[in-house]
């Protein structure tokens, strides 16, 4: 098992770097710069500021640069948030990046699991067709209509919750985010629980628990949601990973100080060590929520083995 | 024993009673500021983003009050000489650093000098080029000592022009006047805008700064005007979404919003009343026309594409009169400035400017059997691509056939600058100062960054120079009104509209005052309950 996580681990490294060479290398295809204003910098100043951020040398040697400086794990200054490291800028955005993302999986995976086994064992009755009608409208629906709708409702007509800013994190700022980053996931869920539901209750192993005559929620709870669990699993590996490295949509509307942001603003403030940062960001995050999904595979499907 | 506790109890409840009370009576201000500074440093700024923090964090020689007019600021009167060119400034004795430190003349001349060296990288340093030898020293061909701003001694400031500049003072104003406290840059670096770092002279220090969360700013009870300043302590946040800081403000957590969704003016005009506010700019958006290519290289051509414009429209439908219909480059208001040169078609009816401009196309060779290609370039905005869309239509009649080119703001502003193909391309320009310089200064034919449409003119060069050396503002007036006329005769750039600003007012925020510069100094303004 251990020599198994080393393995996909040792693995991921090439996939790294051809990522970061890849992504290095695109950016600086973009037209303009990072010192690039309506009013043009004097040539002089340009040029300090280029020598500054070593934009002066030529590009092999910026890559070769910036390789050296993310071996001693230095992810470089900001060109756009001119105080502040890359480094920084994620040490205060990414917990609150994963805070929310965290809540709102969970958020997800309960409610999402609950509505999927529900609609499974009422097939093709009232209560299925509403909870997938439900579903097909979460999914439908764009989070930044969702979230302008929640905002109108819960904060300007009934006064409940702050309609945006971050409260130094306190919990009535986080309920209308995590809502609107959970939806379209509860949706997604419960489409997939329900759908490998059906198919898991049909399955022999089921039909002999029953013969067997073990309780129906011990039948459903434990031996079919197992099974049906696992196409969820395998959606949710990079679906974690995409929540919990933050939105921009739901950063920009509610105000949130999270690193979903820096993605495209980095690309469009021509932020390259930013830009470059997030890549790797979110790359480290996908691998290592790959490797989580294939390691639970084994507990939740006896037949997976990794020794 | 039970006494002791108690009376320590009953102490407790009364300091908790007393906190409450203090807590309460703590006036703070939400401000929405629509996006993050990119650095608190004042010499490497160049948003108004930016200055709108730093106008309350420090203040300059002279300062905006709250209608925007230049007051005095950390001087408290000057001089200058008979040829406009050397301003002596006599600093206040009251005026100190929120350490303590007084703010002496030396601390002016450290700070003029540090933004024009060129290792500090200051992006906007060109601003105070006014100043003797600051270009060349900028340029890395001089000395920062060279400069011409001197201490006479700690309370009177000499700086030298190189030539007369009636904007001079209000430069002073503008984020890059303002002083750094030395003895902080030179033991923190770059590092002295942190807020444990910081030692500011305005009426506001920086307690934190987290990106794309907020700013906070506390009262500086070392400033001079401490006395004066209602407001305990200031929020700005990065409020990008126009839509969602509406929501907010709808909802009670800003005091202001400095801007407005464009699109929902008429609801916010029904439901906000004058809460809702709209002002003249000092702005024009415009459309600038490649003059080094033909055949946008004749005049007749970029009259009759001017003339087929219907301004009022655009203001009115596509910009829910946010925008003002402009028929000038230099926008109405400017300082320094009479009324501007008003194009000759400004009062002709539609219909007959339509009909001119048809036949002024037909002479130079167009019409519906022989169409006009061009392209328009513009970034990508929803704004400026309905606004597109309805010049093309504007234009069809004309027999001009458009294609539209869309790119995001770096990659369309750097293809200008570096002078890449295009037909006809939008732009827009914010003054920096409160004069028809600041304007008219792009179409110069040396001004490589700006002069997007390659105008070259030495009738209109001359007039500039003219007015750069003259010291009767009214003369300088009238040579800049004549070198703004031979713009509107040439139309190196096709003016449309006059920037609004809009902005978000509760009305609990007390002195607020819209203005042409849209500045709005947090110490003037107090908030009731």
């Amino acid at each position: 098992m251990l020599s198994y996580v080393a393995r996909r681990f040792f693995g991921a490294v090439p996939t790294l770097f051809i990522i970061v060479t890849v992504a290095f290398f695109l950016i600086r295809v973009a037209p303009g710069g990072p010192f690039d204003l309506e009013r043009p910098l004097e040539a002089k100043v340009m040029e300090n500021l280029n020598r500054i951020y070593q934009l002066d040398k030529p590009l092999w040697h910026q890559y070769l640069l910036y390789l050296e400086s993310l071996l001693r794990g230095d992810l470089g200054p900001s060109f756009y948030f001119r105080d502040f490291s890359v480094s920084e800028l994620f040490a205060r955005g990414l917990p609150i990046s994963i805070q929310l993302g965290c809540a709102a999986l969970l958020l997800a995976l309960l409610v999402g699991g609950l509505l999927g086994v529900i609609a499974a064992l009422r097939q093709n009755r009232g209560t299925d067709v509403a909870v997938m009608a439900t579903a097909t409208f979460g999914i439908t629906v764009p989070n930044f209509v969702v979230a302008p709708l929640l905002t109108l409702l819960f904060a300007i007509w009934l006064g409940w919750l702050p309609a945006g800013g971050w409260g130094d994190g306190a919990l009535a700022n986080k309920i209308l985010p995590i809502l609107t980053l959970a939806l379209p996931q509860i949706a997604i869920i419960a489409r997939l629980t329900r759908g490998s539901m059906i198919e898991m209750l049909r399955a022999n192993h089921i039909r002999t628990a029953r013969a067997n005559g073990l309780p129906g929620y011990v039948v459903v709870g434990v031996h079919a949601l197992r099974g049906a669990l696992l196409p969820v699993v395998s959606y949710l590996g990079p679906a974690a990973a995409a929540l919990l490295t933050g939105s921009v949509v739901i950063e920009t509307i509610f105000g949130i100080p999270g690193v979903g942001r820096y993605f495209v603003q980095g690309a469009l403030n021509r932020d390259y060590t930013l830009v470059m940062g997030t890549v790797i960001m979110i790359a480290l995050f996908i691998i290592v929520f790959n490797l989580i999904v294939d390691l639970l595979y084994a507990v939740l499907d006896p037949r997976v083995r990794y020794d | 024993m039970l006494k002791t506790s108690l009376r320590t109890a009953v102490l407790a409840f009364s300091l908790a009673v007393a906190g409450g009370f203090a807590a309460s009576a703590e006036v703070v201000y939400h401000r929405g500021n629509i996006a993050d500074p990119e650095t608190l440093d004042q010499h490497k700024t160049s948003t108004v983003y930016e200055a709108n923090i730093l106008r309350d964090l420090y203040e300059g020689l002279t300062a905006h009050n709250a209608k925007a007019e230049v007051v005095p600021g950390v001087a408290e009167s000057w001089t200058v000489s008979d040829d406009g060119t050397v301003y002596t400034f006599k600093l206040r004795e009251d005026a100190k650093w929120s350490n303590g430190d007084p703010v002496v003349a030396g601390d002016f001349v450290f700070s003029l000098r540090r933004i024009m060296t060129p290792e500090t990288g200051a992006k906007y340093a060109n601003i105070l080029y006014p100043v003797k030898n600051a270009e060349t020293i900028n340029k890395g061909e001089a000395l920062p000592e060279t400069m011409g701003v001197k201490a006479i001694d700690d309370r009177t400031l000499e700086i030298t022009l190189e030539s007369p500049t009636p904007y001079f003072l209000e430069l002073l104003t503008h984020q890059t006047g303002l002083p750094v406290h030395p003895a902080s840059v030179t033991k923190h670096g770059k590092d002295f805008v942190r807020p444990e770092n910081i030692v500011s002279n305005g009426a506001y220090i920086l307690k934190e700064f987290v990106p794309n969360s907020h700013v906070k700013a506390a009262k500086n009870p070392n400033y001079h005007g401490a006395a004066d300043v209602k407001i305990d302590t200031v929020f700005y946040y990065p409020t990008e979404d126009h839509s969602a800081a509406l929501r907010r403000f709808q909802a009670g957590e800003l005091h202001s919003n400095g801007d407005a969704p464009a699109d929902q003016a008429k609801l916010m005009r029904e439901t906000l009343g004058d809460k809702f506010r709209v002002a003249p700019y000092l702005g024009s958006y415009y459309y600038a026309v490649n003059m080094s290519k033909k055949p946008f290289d004749d005049l007749r051509v970029r009259r009759a594409l001017s003339m087929a414009i219907d301004r009022e429209y655009l203001a009115r439908e596509i910009w829910s009169d946010g925008m003002v219909a402009g028929y000038s480059f230099v926008p109405p208001g400017t300082g320094n400035y009479n009324d501007p040169a008003f194009a000759d078609y400004k009062d002709m009816s539609m219909i007959d400017r339509e009909e001119e401009a048809a036949k002024l196309l037909a002479e130079a060779g167009f019409g519906p059997d022989k169409p006009l290609k061009l392209e328009i370039r513009y970034n990508t905005s929803d704004d400026h691509k309905r606004t597109a869309v309805a010049i093309a239509d504007m234009w069809k009649p004309l027999g001009v056939e458009v294609s539209l080119l869309n790119t995001d703001t770096k990659t369309h502003y750097a293809h200008l600058r570096d002078k890449g193909d295009f037909d006809v391309a939008r732009a827009g320009w914010i003054g920096d100062y409160s004069d028809p310089q600041t304007f008219l200064f792009m179409v110069e034919s040396d001004n490589d960054g700006f002069n997007y449409a390659n105008y070259n003119n030495p009738d209109y060069d001359t007039l500039m120079d003219e007015a750069a050396v003259e010291i009767d503002l009214d003369k300088r007036a009238n040579l800049l009104k004549k070198a703004e006329e031979l713009f509107m005769r040439d139309l190196p750039f096709i003016p449309l509209l006059y920037y609004g600003s809009r902005a978000l007012v509760s009305d609990k925020l007390v002195g607020w005052e819209d203005n042409i510069q849209h500045i709005h100094p947090t110490r003037f303004m107090s908030i009731k309950e």
